[in-house]
């Protein structure tokens, strides 16, 4: 390993400009002759429009244009789409609801886009916006999940006149059925996972752009997958063919899923550029964001295990309601069929799965993908599960999951997937063992000591990333491919440059993507840019989220650099007069086996483009190749996460005391950046089980909109977590790698509820457990002790 | 924010007669809690009579068992006074818990007294402490100046000059934080004076700040935890919301108030 | 409008502004100072922090005016040319950023944190020193690292 090849913690290339603060955000992005959108959104869940008048609005001094949803129907701008198609369990296609970028008759959910104002000014369009007069004729409004399909609920679509977007299955029912009919022990929860609000620190913006002259659109946006974005704004919206549309997604800050979807105000913006022929930018305010990002999450679910007498897993049934919200999000339908029921196996051998998600409307913002995406909420079910089931039938948790893991691979589960590899006991095994596990009786006696209730909590999870491969996906209903590009420039004095589909918003790929190319041409980090996010550079691209990135878009690097070192050893074979059979590549030197005659890799570069040792009817000028890499699976990251924790009785604060994460990613390219997307994740997870929660009033009203009552996860909440690996290579791709970018988020819910259950002991602790949940929780426990 | 005209007068008597004039305008001392108010439009003063460049309206004194202290000063100036911190330790310690360091840098004890938004901390150091409002018209007791939430004894173009506290012999403030907004849930503060025993509750009362009797005399009585046992505030009257309803903030004034004796007995 | 001067980063600016402007707004949109950010409308989430006569302050919650006559200091008056300030190294050693939005807010919150409570900070102190500073990405542990990092460095170079 070289210090800054693979396997390295090489301190991130792109930092300077961030800690300098030289970043270059959406929102630092201004364009000459700009102006400013502001959103008029509805106060109200549900509302017909009877009519809209702009016209106090329009007589403002700078006010540039009102526009509302009949402009886009007299444009023929398209709707919003939803690109992976669910079919219900009769074969029938989903029920989308159209969703225009500006309201047509009806708003949905509160923050629903009614009219945007264009103005000279962000104040003077946001003091516009208070001038339009919407006429709303308000109707019955439903935010609650479970019971958004029952008669007589407000009906969010006409197509959809029960609110049920599909009635989905996976596995098969007889079999599972006939499991728990002769299970000894059936251990049953009741579940809902908390609504999130994914919230990253840079709220979207877009500012987009409309060159007269060339007919070109640019669109600068807060993107985790910009050509993602052209594509639908091309394809399906129709504001521009791709050709004459560039997307363009600078820094950006964080995204967590929310920023994969294609959102009315960044097509609005590219769109209205066109109509005032001025540039139109727009950037959300944290209040918007909480109202109109995509959420996260949101599932009400009914779960049973089932058992044999000697405590082996013979069966598993759920049945979810996932609120879709108002409107069906760019890849909302997939959450909670194809990235949940899938990994509803988790880390055990259970021979029948049957599952039933129902997919609802309700007034509420769209629910999408927020890190880890279907992953954590299949991952709660299951180890919740396995948790409560060892403590009803006496067992040691720990132990009770040892006894069930998967340990041969392949490993076929009923539902879908196919486990390529790892070693599940080995990440237990370390992490009881830096969790201090075998003591936590000593622990526990002390805390009581004190009158305080001590709890721990383990969670083994596995998660699926780097979804494919894509003639996969696509039967199972996606609309897209899920590979990955990647292009390699050599340049004539041997500098590299990489155009990756892939799309860093902190993931440091400017770093690992370039340690990569540095240790396989044996070149400086320093020579090597990693270029992404703008569709005039990067062909194609299906950007970042799922913890792809590593996985698909490293290996389609690899690919690409295979083909360069292919066709270098050939301009090598010409200029050191041998077969390039006889060239071999090392340690940047390309030489001829068994002689001393070799050029190195820059050197051998500029012969590619002086061309004076080769005919170019042999053998092409130049050093350039490209690659679209799409994987024979995904990857299953898979690992285990042990809380432990204090509860004060009185007030009901919880203090976590220890975190202990052993996560098996495979081969590592950097530990440091590797080790920071589990804090990450963790900090989010812990979040959810502690902290967030949106909460929406029976008339939908969001009364969690902004940190005022929405809580976010602070240093003070958290604490230093111990990390260790385990490293079981990845079969499936060139690098052995597996994704991090989850595994945190997806691990840590459970492993908090686990440790909340224990030290309360019983099993009634909603998400997020806050401290009122938690001081009612704990008087259970504490008359408990009493009584005793 | 609405328009607004801006005005920033040298001393007290020019700001009074600005306020005067402005009958619609507000006066912005740190505006940690305005500011945000009128980004979110939901409050559009005409006018906002910046106090900031009125030297005379800073600084800490201590004379004859008071503790005075002037309008502009910030909390972390409070936090970390010397001169407080020896006289009154618990009103340092609240000084410290007020919002985050840089609102601390920020923020005044006199807007925030002025303001007497219900879940902030120095109500109740005010009301427990017995402290004494002082303006440029009149003096007020703490016990007349809260008058429910955001409202206070001051009349139309009135200006907190100083806010004088008599040093207790024993006190302590024991806030539980809303987990989101970091402001007071339920603070509790408690102070013990010769024989006489004040507690102020902040955070949890639907009119903001108020004093818990049956705990004073419990307190008078003995001034130990276990004087409070068995005592609670009815749940009736008090705060509910996502985060804490009024049962659980019933519960928390017994157990901040235990935890406020305890440390400072 | 209203005329306002102030020194930013060293230097005299001078400007007729809009009474409303908030200070983050005049850094931004006037200077095109950009690395001080906005995160949320509530003054909680601390990506705007800046310094103002040395104290650490929330930019969105400043009129610019208030600042008239102030020296200023944002996070790219920090460094001396090219020479990184060592909370700015600490925070690349440490890997205490990601998407690095607020990641400004989060250095000149502790640069002024080590003014006030000097080079040796233990972990409890900084955890809830950055009470006003929201990070999405590190679940803070780096920062909490880097922090301590950075601290001993400006110890050890004052000294």
């Amino acid at each position: 390993m070289t210090a800054t090849g693979i396997g390295a913690s090489v301190r991130r290339k792109e930092d300077f400009r961030f800690i300098t603060g030289k970043g270059r955000y959406t929102d630092d992005i201004n364009r000459p002759g700009q102006t400013y959108a502001f959103f008029v959104r509805s106060p109200h869940a549900h509302a017909a429009i009877n009519g809209i008048d702009a016209s106090a609005a329009l007589k403002m001094k700078g006010v540039l244009a009102v526009l509302t949803g009949d402009d886009i129907a007299a444009d023929k701008v398209g709707g919003l789409i939803c690109g992976w198609m669910i079919h219900s369990k009769d074969g029938s296609p989903m029920k989308a609801g159209a969703h225009p970028a500006l309201a047509q008759g009806k708003v949905r959910y509160v923050g629903d886009h009614v009219a945007v104002v264009i103005a000279e000014t962000y104040t003077i369009a946001r003091d516009a916006a208070e001038k339009v007069v919407v006429d709303y004729t308000v109707l019955p409004a439903n935010a609650d999940t479970a019971s958004a399909a029952r008669p007589g609920a407000p009906v969010v679509h006409d197509v959809a006149p029960d609110n049920m977007v599909y009635d989905w299955k996976l596995g098969e029912k007889e079999p599972t059925d006939a499991a728990f009919a002769k299970a000894a022990h059936v251990t049953t929860l009741e579940i809902v996972n908390n609504r999130l609000v994914p919230n990253p620190m840079e709220p979207r913006a877009a500012v987009g752009d409309y060159d007269e002259g060339s007919e070109c659109f640019t669109l600068y946006t807060t993107s985790q997958n910009p050509h993602v974005a052209r594509l639908v704004l091309s394809a399906f919206i129709g504001i521009a063919p791709e050709h004459k549309l560039r997307v363009i997604a600078p820094d950006v800050g964080g995204g967590f899923g929310s920023k994969i979807f294609i959102y009315a105000e960044e097509t609005i913006c590219v769109w209205a550029a066109k109509k005032v022929r001025r540039p139109v930018k727009w950037t959300s305010d944290r209040t918007e964001a909480f109202l109109a990002d995509a959420h996260g999450r949101d599932h009400v679910t009914h779960a049973q295990l089932a058992l044999d007498a000697a405590g082996k897993i013979l069966g598993l049934r759920v049945k979810t309601t996932a609120n879709l919200g108002a409107y069906l999000s760019t890849f909302s339908s997939a959450v909670p069929t194809y990235l949940y029921a899938p990994l509803l196996s988790g880390q055990y051998n259970i021979p029948a799965i049957y599952a039933e998600v129902d997919g609802v409307y309700t007034n509420t913002a769209p629910v999408d993908a927020y890190r880890g995406a279907g992953r954590p909420e299949a991952t709660f079910v299951i180890e919740r599960l396995m948790e409560v089931a060892a403590r009803e039938i006496g067992r040691d948790p720990a132990e009770f999951r040892r006894q069930n893991f998967v340990t041969t691979f392949p490993h076929q589960t009923p539902v879908i997937m196919c486990y390529d590899g790892g070693d599940y006991p080995q990440a237990l095994d370390k992490a009881l063992e830096l969790a201090d596990y075998a003591n936590i009786g000593k622990r526990k006696a002390e805390s009581a000591r004190k009158g305080l209730l001590r709890g721990i909590g383990i969670s083994a999870y596995i998660e699926a990333c780097g979804i494919a491969p894509s003639a996969a996906v696509g039967s199972l209903g996606a609309g897209v491919g899920l590979w990955e590009s990647a292009e390699i420039r050599v340049n004539p004095v041997g500098t590299v440059e990489v155009l990756t589909g892939s799309h860093s918003h902190g993931q440091g790929h400017e770093t690992t993507f370039a340690q990569l190319v540095s240790d396989r041409l044996g070149i400086s980090i320093d020579n090597v840019a990693i270029i992404h996010g703008d569709t005039d550079k990067v062909q194609m691209g299906m950007g970042t989220y799922g913890s792809r990135s590593g996985a698909v878009g490293m290996s389609a690097i690899v690919k690409a650099l295979d083909k360069i070192e292919a066709k270098a050893k050939k301009v090598a074979g010409h200029v050191l007069e041998a077969s390039p059979e006889d060239i071999e590549f090392k340690d940047g030197k390309f030489s001829v086996k068994g002689t001393d005659k070799a050029i190195d890799f820059a050197s051998l570069a500029l012969q590619a483009y002086v061309a004076h040792k080769f005919s170019g009817q042999e053998l092409e000028p130049g050093l350039k190749e490209g690659a679209f890499y799409d994987p024979t699976n995904f990857t299953f990251p898979a690992g285990v996460h042990i809380c432990e924790l204090e509860i004060d009785p009185q007030t009901g604060i919880v203090t976590i005391d220890k975190w202990t994460a052993v996560d098996d990613f495979g081969n590592l390219i950097n530990p440091m950046i590797v080790e920071g997307q589990v804090h990450g994740g963790i900090a989010q997870g812990v979040g959810q089980a502690l902290f967030e929660g949106a909460v929406y009033n029976k008339d939908g009203q969001l009364l969690t909109a902004s940190y005022m009552d929405y809580q976010m996860p602070r240093a003070g909440d958290l604490l230093s977590y111990d990390i260790a690996v385990t490293n079981t290579p990845c079969p499936s791709n060139p690098l052995g790698i597996k994704g991090c970018g989850e595994a945190g988020a997806i691990a840590s819910p459970p492993a908090v509820i686990n440790a909340l259950t224990d030290a309360v002991g019983h099993e009634d602790v909603p998400m997020p457990a806050t401290p009122q949940v938690l001081w009612r929780a704990a008087q259970r426990a504490v008359q408990k002790i009493a009584a005793q | 924010m609405y328009e607004f005209a801006y005005h920033r007068p040298g001393s007290v008597s020019e700001a009074v007669s600005l306020a005067g004039d402005h009958a619609d305008g507000k006066l912005l001392a740190g505006g940690q809690t305005l500011l945000p108010t009128m980004k979110q439009r939901l409050a559009g003063p005409s006018d906002l009579i910046d106090l900031s460049r009125i030297d005379d309206l800073r600084g800490i004194s201590v004379k004859d068992g008071v503790v005075t202290i002037k309008a502009l000063t910030r909390h972390v100036t409070v936090a970390t006074s010397p001169e407080v911190k020896a006289a009154i330790p618990a009103l340092a310690a609240l000084a410290g818990m007020i919002g985050d360091p840089a609102v601390r840098n920020k923020g005044t004890i006199g807007g925030s007294v002025a303001n007497n938004d219900p879940a902030a901390d120095y109500p109740s150091a005010c009301l427990a402490l017995g402290a004494t409002i002082t303006t440029n018209k009149r003096a007020i007791k703490a016990d007349d100046f809260f008058q429910g939430m955001f409202e206070t004894a001051l009349e139309e173009g009135e200006i907190i000059t100083s806010i004088s506290f008599p040093v207790a012999d024993k006190a302590n403030y024991q806030k539980f934080r809303n987990p989101a907004s970091r402001y007071a849930l339920v603070g509790v503060f408690v102070a013990k004076v010769g024989a006489h025993v004040r507690v102020a509750v902040t955070g949890a009362g639907s009119r903001g700040v108020f004093r818990v009797a049956d705990f004073e005399a419990a307190l008078e009585a003995s001034f130990t935890p276990a004087a409070l046992d068995g005592l609670a505030v009815p749940a009736s009257g008090l705060n509910s919301d996502i985060h804490a309803d009024a049962e659980y903030r019933a519960h928390l004034i017994t157990v901040m108030a235990k935890r406020a004796v305890a440390a400072a007995a | 409008m209203t005329a306002v001067s102030m020194t930013v980063n060293g230097q005299i600016v001078s400007a007729d502004i809009d009474p409303r402007t908030l200070l983050v707004q005049f850094l931004r949109e006037q200077l095109r100072l950009t690395g001080t950010h906005v995160g949320c409308d509530t003054s909680q989430c601390g990506c705007c922090v800046v310094h103002v006569n040395g104290d650490a302050l929330k930019s969105c919650t400043t009129l610019a005016l208030t600042c008239d006559g102030a020296q200023i200091v944002t996070i790219e008056g920090l460094a001396t040319g090219d020479v990184l300030h060592p909370m700015q190294a600490a925070f690349r050693e440490n890997h205490g950023l990601q998407c690095g939005f607020c990641t400004p807010g989060m250095i000149m919150t502790a640069v002024e944190l080590v003014r006030r409570k000097g080079a040796n900070l233990d972990e409890h102190t900084i955890r809830e020193e950055l009470e006003g500073n929201l990070c999405r990405c590190t679940g803070y542990h780096n920062i909490v690292k880097a922090i301590a990092a950075g601290a001993q460095a400006m110890g050890a170079a004052a000294e």
